[in-house]
């Protein structure tokens, strides 16, 4: 393990031109790896840590340039190198696999051509002994019937298999270095554990080293022997994985580990006390004497026997992997669901992608329509009303949903107050400006976003005041039920510690039932008393969310439990 | 490979219908024309009762429904019926004229996309460098002149001032005789007959023709390919390539102009359709015999039978292109599969 480094960043500086002037993305970073060492470096958006990455083999934009410091390689000197130098390197020496896999592959060449493409590029095959070393390749990362999937596209794979492609590319040429910019992030949590030990046990195997780039701090406790803390495009703190988690030295790296939800924390650990601070204290909340009044038992939502099918795709080409085309029937993405929630309960809903969960809470917000099954809303069957029509009722204020992506689901041309405005004036017939604009900006002070930051568009708000906006959005109509989907996985530990103690407050100020949508098991159990766990289509169990997920039951909640990638924050 | 050609059948079938629309609009936009063929063709001093008579001969009397199955009935028997002006079969009219703008378009594309492509491709890699700037130069010139003012400007530089071009009178000089017909264009069909000197004579004709519709041509190809390369390049997918040390060229053709060559190839499409009708004017000016100038004579005219002729031709021209360009597109792109 403690090899000489072969491979050291030395006071690494990088900047870029940007319109606004010179940025420095990197400031005097400095760390080595040593042979078959495995390092982490982490840190949250913008800290710098691709950056670095692609510095080292040249792949900056053009706006990117070296301005300080050495990367050494072997002995070799990378930073600012000709071209033709890293052309060799890359690939060569110096691999790298990156997020989004199935982006990562060009769309109209088949997989086995892209990988034999570059052992070519590298005198590694010639044409003739090109597919063959391919397959070989398809095979050690372990795609079953690689001959045939050879000729397969990208878009016929998984997401997962297209990054088992891509590290079957990164690997071919047997090289000294990966990079791993955030391999897994976008894959389910079953789909990255088995994507993180294929690259463990193949590093291992050839005795790489491999710089892991990740956000994740149970990922990279998991997998790496030292971790380097970046922020703002510093090394804030660089120590071995043991040392880190036990007695993190910087503020930054405290509060990264607090922020990021373990097993056993518990919702107000997450955020700093510093921050609470900040939080209105009092915050003037109409008490919901209606609601309050009614029985707190009662069932908010029932869903019962819920199916929706898709008709299957009757593909004209034969693609034997593909299990759907061998049974004509349509494709039951949900499968007899049925559960409740009581009013003033938070539900998780965990799976895998593909599990139905989306296609499930889609249907209960009702923009989608179930095949059959009924959903008893509020003592209501809302199952009778077409997803069409659903949006002209009453009904549709109580029902709402906070989408995934912050950014895309806001209108890019409205500003931040217009969009929390938009529902009060459809739904709630709030059109008197001065109203309107006194109910907006209570929503926002609700949702602890500064009431000067409500004329701004999308593009001018962070990531975690645009969760806000969708937050206020949903809430601005009081609903009974709110519908969280991934709400808070496209945003850094740090602010989704935040942002999920602000959903916890505000369910409890308001009194409404979350069905919180979500893979992050950590999250789920923060959040919601009782959880449901999905695998193709159906319900696998259900129960208290500490009990199913410290003892699960059936096989497959056990196998996505034990996915999650743990650190233990101050472990004994 | 089965699964293409059951694909490319599927989109030969859909192109069906448009023939059928195509039959219909060109009929009727022959009868919203304004002025009366009847009144035309009986002359200046023709009173009520003759012109009566002409329009009894020439079918005009009977209600559009049955002067429509008519026609429709002739095309069938692949009668496009008699040009009034010429006396001759339309057919026959159009098909010794369509080769002529057909040469001239064919021409004029080739140049641009010669052009065009690596002018868009070496703009796209080298980003605000001074090829750059010469295609935007060139975009907006191509814009910006209309095709009659070009076509003007060059012959009076070559033809008038330096006394460099031909005549601009038609295909061939007089002094020289057409090469005997076999696919109707006079470079090939001279070639065929090893008559090199009408082959240079034949190619001194099209070459002011060709750069004044190559020039128009070019703008819409050139920014295209800049802008799809563009995006193609800061794909995913290139950076991939780049990180796996791939080499330059390699990464330019097969990764990126290969992803690009999807929309350039529409655009390519559209441009040929555009060009078929920019032709109109450019047959004017260098007096080219093609189907352009025809046309417009037929429609001056009111001579019904040149006109849906005419117009009947083109639309089946523009089908069979965007028909051409999206076969290509589904050889190209495996993931077309997925939309039928």
């Amino acid at each position: 393990m403690q090899a000489s480094p072969f491979f050291s960043i030395n006071g690494l500086s990088v900047q870029f031109k940007t319109r606004n002037g010179i940025v420095d993305a990197l400031r005097d970073v400095s760390f080595s790896i040593g042979k078959g060492q495995v390092i982490g470096v982490v840190g949250e958006s913008g800290s710098g840590k691709s950056v670095t990455a692609y510095s080292v083999l040249g792949l900056l934009d053009r706006v990117g340039k070296i301005s300080g410091g050495t990367i050494t390689f072997d002995g070799i000197p990378l930073a600012n190198a000709p071209d033709k130098l890293l052309k060799d390197i890359r690939g060569r020496e110096i691999s790298m696999i990156f997020q989004n896999p199935r982006a990562a592959l060009n769309p109209i060449r088949p997989i086995g051509k892209q990988i034999a493409d570059v052992l070519i590029e590298h005198a590694q095959a010639t044409q003739a002994t090109a597919r063959g070393k391919a397959v070989e390749m398809l095979r050690t990362v372990k795609i079953a019937d690689p001959e045939r999937r050879y000729w397969a596209y990208p878009y016929e794979l998984s997401g997962g298999m297209c990054q088992r492609v891509v590290i079957a590319m990164a690997l071919a040429c047997n090289p000294r270095l990966l990079i791993a910019d955030e391999p897994t992030t976008g894959l389910d949590v079953i789909t990255q554990k088995a994507t993180m030990d294929l690259i463990q046990t193949l590093t291992q195997t050839r005795d790489m080293s491999v710089m892991l780039i990740t956000h994740d701090l149970g990922l990279a406790a998991q997998y790496c022997d030292h971790i380097v803390v970046m922020q703002q495009g510093k090394v804030v703190e660089a120590a071995p994985v043991d040392t880190l988690f036990k007695h993190p030295q910087h503020p930054y790296t405290q509060a990264l580990i607090t922020a990021s939800p373990g097993p056993s924390s518990k919702l107000a650990d997450l955020t700093p006390h510093q921050s609470h601070a900040e939080t209105p204290a009092q915050l003037k909340v109409q008490p919901k004497t209606q609601r309050v009044a009614e029985a707190q038992n009662r069932d908010l939502l029932e869903v019962v026997n819920l199916v929706k099918a898709f008709p299957t795709q009757t593909s004209k080409i034969a693609r034997p992997w593909k299990q759907k085309n061998k049974h004509a029937a349509d494709f039951l993405a949900v499968n007899q669901v049925s559960f409740r929630i009581k009013r003033g309960e938070s539900l998780g809903l965990v799976g895998q992608s593909g599990s139905g969960k989306s296609t499930t809470s889609s249907i209960i917000t009702r923009l989608l329509d179930p095949t059959s099954g009924d959903i008893i809303f509020d003592g209501e069957n809302i199952t009778q009303y077409p997803a069409a029509k659903f949006t002209h009722l009453p009904q549709r204020a109580n029902i709402q949903m906070v989408f995934q992506d912050p950014t895309d689901s806001l209108n890019p041309r409205f500003s931040a107050f217009d969009s929390i405005a938009q529902p009060l004036i459809h739904l709630k017939k709030l059109t008197q400006r001065q109203s309107l604009q006194q109910k907006v900006e209570q929503l926002a002070d609700w949702v602890d976003l500064p009431r000067a930051l409500l004329s701004r568009f999308p593009h001018q708000l962070s990531g975690g005041q645009k969760a806000r906006v969708g937050i206020a959005r949903a809430i601005a109509v009081d609903p009974l039920l709110l519908i969280l989907d991934e709400p808070t996985s496209a945003l850094d530990v740090s602010v989704q510690a935040v942002i999920l103690n602000l959903l916890h407050r505000l369910k409890q100020q308001m009194d409404i039932s979350y069905l919180f949508v979500s893979h992050d098991l950590n999250v789920v159990r923060l959040m919601c008393e009782r959880v449901i766990v999905m695998n193709q289509g159906q319900i696998v169990e259900a129960g208290p969310s500490d009990q199913v997920l410290s003892h699960p039951q059936a096989d497959y909640t056990r196998a996505l439990v034990e996915a999650i990638p743990h650190f233990t924050p101050n472990p004994v | 490979m089965q699964a293409k050609v059951l694909q490319i059948s599927a989109r030969l079938l859909q192109s069906l219908p448009s023939i059928l629309g195509i039959v219909v609009i060109s009929f009727a936009l022959t009868r919203a024309l304004p002025g009366d063929p009847a009144v035309y063709f009986a002359g200046a001093m023709a009173d009520q009762a003759s012109i009566e008579q002409v329009r009894q001969a020439l079918g005009l009397d009977k209600t559009l429904l049955e002067q429509f199955f008519i026609y429709a009935k002739n095309l069938l028997n692949g009668d496009l019926g008699m040009s009034l002006s010429t006396g001759r079969p339309v057919l026959e009219e159009l098909l010794t004229r369509l080769p002529a703008s057909i040469e001239l378009t064919l021409m004029g594309l080739g140049l641009s996309i010669l052009i065009a492509v690596p002018l868009g491709i070496l703009a796209a890699t080298r980003p605000m460098s001074w090829i750059d700037h010469l295609c935007r130069i060139l975009v907006t010139a191509g814009v910006s002149l209309p095709t009659f003012f070009t076509g003007l400007f060059l012959i009076y530089i070559f033809y008038y001032l330096l006394g460099w071009a031909p005549s601009p009178l038609g295909r061939l000089d007089i002094i020289y005789l057409p090469p005997e017909h076999v696919t109707g264009s006079y470079l090939i069909d001279s070639l065929i007959a090893r008559d090199m000197e009408v082959f240079w004579a034949s190619l001194k004709q099209l070459i002011l023709p060709t750069v004044t519709l190559g020039l128009f041509a070019l703008a819409p190809i050139a920014r295209m390919t800049r802008a799809a390369m563009l995006n193609t390049l800061a794909s995913d997918y290139i950076r991939t390539a780049r990180a796996s040390g791939l080499a330059e060229t390699k990464l330019l053709i097969t990764y990126a102009l290969r992803n690009a060559m999807l929309p350039i190839l529409t655009t390519l499409g559209m441009v040929f359709s555009f060009l078929l009708g920019a032709n109109v004017l450019v047959e004017k000016v260098f007096s080219w015999p093609g189907i352009g100038s025809y046309a417009i004579e037929a429609l001056v005219a009111s001579d019904y039978a040149a006109v849906q002729g005419f117009v009947l031709s083109m639309a089946l021209l523009f089908t069979f292109v965007n028909l051409l360009v999206d076969i290509i597109l589904t050889l190209i792109d495996p993931r077309v599969a997925l939309d039928s």
